[in-house]
């Protein structure tokens, strides 16, 4: 005990030898310096000991798989399958962004997913019936639907949340006015639809304060019974639309594709740089200028690999030529970066990450706690319809099990896979990218191997137990560190 | 003697049917530490959330730099210039320092966060209490020790170019060097002319550090001493017993009489 208490006085003994008074900057000295690749490197390295370990074991799993079937199935590594994976594992990645959001608060969204089919569903009913809701779904369903967008606009007007009040306004004026059948409007309808949905869950746990988990596993089954209702027992509601059916199954044409390598690769490090070259303009610290173009140009590298592997014809047929980046790359990338963009870059993003950290501070620190909690879920719910959209287009109808099954556990499943913590405040959204990449997968590979549906269940479900231990574990590891 | 920066006149606060708060009158001074001690439930805590408009007063006068004011709530007493640094720390461990020091009151440019701008900010701040156990602002508050935490804390305060500090227990939870840390920086607080309020029960820290001692005793300002001019043990006698020799609040036979 007093040989401890000895040697702490002698750290900081030693410390204050180091750094004279040299005036206020010197205080900071690892601050200032810029740092050199090795340490840089070392300083990562040291993070992850310490148990931030972020994305890192997704990546490396995700790398693993990729060997793992590429060894074992000969079609795996083929042109065809590689875009096949992307549109497969796209609806549950853009849920999984979604979801994201509820989980840095330390909240969980069971009803993402049963929501997600009810915004579906009201997507079909439009296109069927041309518009005419009110003989797609009945006078009093209309009626009470009506009745619920109102509700939804009357709640997020109440907690200032001016986003949710809109979407669900238009919602509400699309379903009132029934406007012929147009696939983008139905698209926008299911968004706006899915938004006021997150705004009646997110006031039941914002503002009246039941837990998440009761309030959206209540909503799970009243939408599993909107859905039922909306489709009738046994029915399919079928997509024949061209637009819609392209969401999922069109591709962008030579040209598109590689506008969007352009645009996705060159934004990023003119961001990257940017930011780079201001922070070391202001003497602040910042990785070494090699490390961060090295960054880019891998990842340049291989997003032009990927690009020219998705624009040579692949198809298995001499009669048709499939070619071109999926559409569902764009969509998954514009969502990543806007999201992340609010994440990181506005005060909201830093209010979620503070809320899900201590809820408390927050509140003393002035932020409108119950607001923050709020905005999630309209957010999870709005991307949910996004992602039903991608998953109704690419079956191409939308029957009563829409949304329902395994969506949603996959989608919190691919979230907690990519590093984003269940205890809350820890997570990004590249995590619901990577974590549905190798959800997606192991799905595609298992069924490229002809193993049965038990197998992948098993393997999925191993998977996710594994990534929830890693996340338990390393927050321990953080724990102990801090002491 | 300078003019007081914060001065409360006669100021009454009742939970229901329990009187906590009797007639207190106390004044901050710039420049100065003023300890507030008092046995647990002498009202040291409502006291101070009183002054950050927590709890509303029920009675008597709150005057800041000589003007009669109403604090309402904890955004009017930030506006004027009162930060409270809670026992409890409050700061969110997933955050880092910086994101910690404007938490709430991020600096934005065009709509987004000015990073750069508030690191600055921050370092200069920290510097200017020469803190110098942080390596880097950018180090995430989970992996702070204590007193670190402490340090981040009251920093946090001093951001916003606040006149008036109030502390409540800043070192209850911490060992001895990062006592030491604490005390140094609450000492430096008031050297840059803020009025400094710090809630102890240690007496040690107290003598050290104040200039002040104001007594708490049953919900009554039992004394405010000048702490050269008392002894240890007579501090002891106000907080447990209301009075020490002719210090103090009379006794109750007298008053009766």
């Amino acid at each position: 005990m007093s040989s401890e208490e000895a040697s702490m006085t002698d750290t900081t003994e030693t410390q204050e030898q180091e750094t004279p008074q040299q005036g206020a900057i010197s205080d900071f000295g690892i601050d200032t310096t810029s740092q050199s690749t090795g340490e840089a490197v070392r300083d990562y390295w040291a993070r992850v000991r310490g148990g931030e370990l972020g994305s890192l074991p997704a990546l490396l799993g995700l790398i693993v798989l990729l060997i793992v079937f590429s060894t074992l199935s000969d079609t795996f590594f083929t042109l065809g399958n590689l875009a096949n994976l992307l549109q497969q594992g796209a609806s549950i990645t853009i849920i999984a962004m979604g979801l994201v959001f509820v989980l840095l608060l330390g909240e969980i969204d069971l009803s993402a997913g049963t929501a997600s089919g009810v915004t579906a569903s009201v997507m079909a009913l439009h296109l069927i019936h041309n518009g005419n809701l009110l003989g797609g779904m009945g006078d009093t369903v209309f009626y009470v639907f009506c009745g619920l967008l109102v509700l939804a606009i009357v709640l997020s007007a109440l907690m200032k949340i001016w986003a949710g009040t809109a979407l669900s306004a238009v919602a509400l004026i699309i379903a009132a006015v029934g406007i012929p059948a147009n696939a983008w409007l139905e698209m926008l309808l299911a968004v706006c639809v899915g938004a006021a949905i997150g705004c009646i869950t997110g006031f039941l746990v914002a503002r009246i304060g039941i837990p998440s988990f009761v309030v959206t596993l209540a909503l799970f089954l009243v939408w599993t019974g909107v859905v039922l209702q909306f489709i009738g027992q046994g029915g399919t509601l079928g997509l024949r639309d061209d637009t819609i059916f392209n969401v999922a199954n069109g591709n962008l044409n030579f040209t598109g594709s590689w506008a969007l390598f352009i645009i996705a690769v060159g934004g990023y490090a003119a961001v990257v740089l940017t930011r780079h070259f201001s922070r070391l303009r202001k003497g602040l610290v910042a990785q070494p200028t090699s490390l961060v173009l090295g960054k880019i140009i891998a990842l340049a590298i291989l997003a032009a690999v990927i690009t020219y592997a998705l624009s040579v014809n692949r198809s298995p047929s001499d009669l048709v030529v499939i070619e071109g980046v999926p559409y569902v790359v764009p969509l998954v990338l514009v969502l990543l970066v806007v999201g992340t963009f609010v994440l990181d870059r506005t005060s909201y993003g830093r209010h979620i990450y503070a809320v899900g950290g201590n809820k408390e501070a927050a509140r003393r620190a002035g932020i409108n706690v119950e607001r923050v909690r709020m905005s999630v879920f309209v957010i999870a719910s709005s991307l949910a319809a996004i992602g039903a959209i991608v998953y109704s287009s690419k079956v191409g109808s939308v029957d009563p099990n829409a949304g329902g099954g395994d969506v949603l556990l996959m989608s919190v499943g691919a979230a907690v896979i990519g590093g984003t913590s269940l205890f809350g405040g820890k997570g990004r959204l590249r995590d619901a990218v990577i974590g549905g990449a190798v959800l997606a997968i192991i799905r595609n590979g298992m069924g490229l191997l002809h193993q049965p549906a038990s197998v992948v269940f098993i393997v999925t479900g191993l998977v996710l137990l594994l990534a929830a231990s890693v996340d338990a574990l390393s927050r321990r590891r953080a724990a102990n560190a801090a002491r | 003697m300078s003019e007081p920066i914060l001065e409360l006149r006669g100021i009454n606060k009742s939970f229901g049917p329990v009187h906590v708060l009797h007639d207190i009158d106390l004044t901050v001074n710039p420049g100065e530490v003023t300890a507030l001690v008092g046995d647990n439930g002498a009202g040291k805590s409502t006291l101070v959330k009183c002054i950050a408009g927590i709890h509303p007063t029920d009675s008597g006068e709150v005057l800041f730099e000589g003007q009669p004011t109403h604090i309402k709530g904890p955004r009017d007493a930030a506006e004027l210039g009162i930060e409270v640094v809670y026992q409890d720390l409050a700061l969110a461990d997933n955050l880092d320092i910086v994101q910690n020091m404007f938490l709430g009151r991020e600096r934005t440019k065009g709509g987004l966060l000015d990073e750069t701008d508030m690191e600055q900010a921050a370092r200069k701040t920290l510097a200017s209490l020469s803190v110098r156990t942080v390596k880097s602002v950018r180090t995430q508050v989970s992996s702070l020790s204590g007193g670190q935490r402490q340090t981040v804390a009251i920093a946090k305060a001093v951001l916003w170019n606040s006149k008036v500090v109030l502390l409540d227990e800043p070192t209850a939870a911490l060992g001895v060097a990062q006592t030491r840390q604490v005390l140094d920086l609450v000492r430096r607080l008031a050297e840059q002319g803020l009025g400094v309020v710090l809630i102890s029960h240690n007496m040690n820290d107290v003598f050290e550090v104040a200039d002040k001692i104001a007594c708490l005793y049953l919900g009554r300002m039992a004394a405010v001493v000048g702490s050269k001019d008392v002894t240890h043990g007579q501090v002891v006698e106000l907080i447990t017993a209301g009075r020490s020799g002719d210090l103090g609040i009379a006794r109750p036979e007298a008053a009766t009489i």
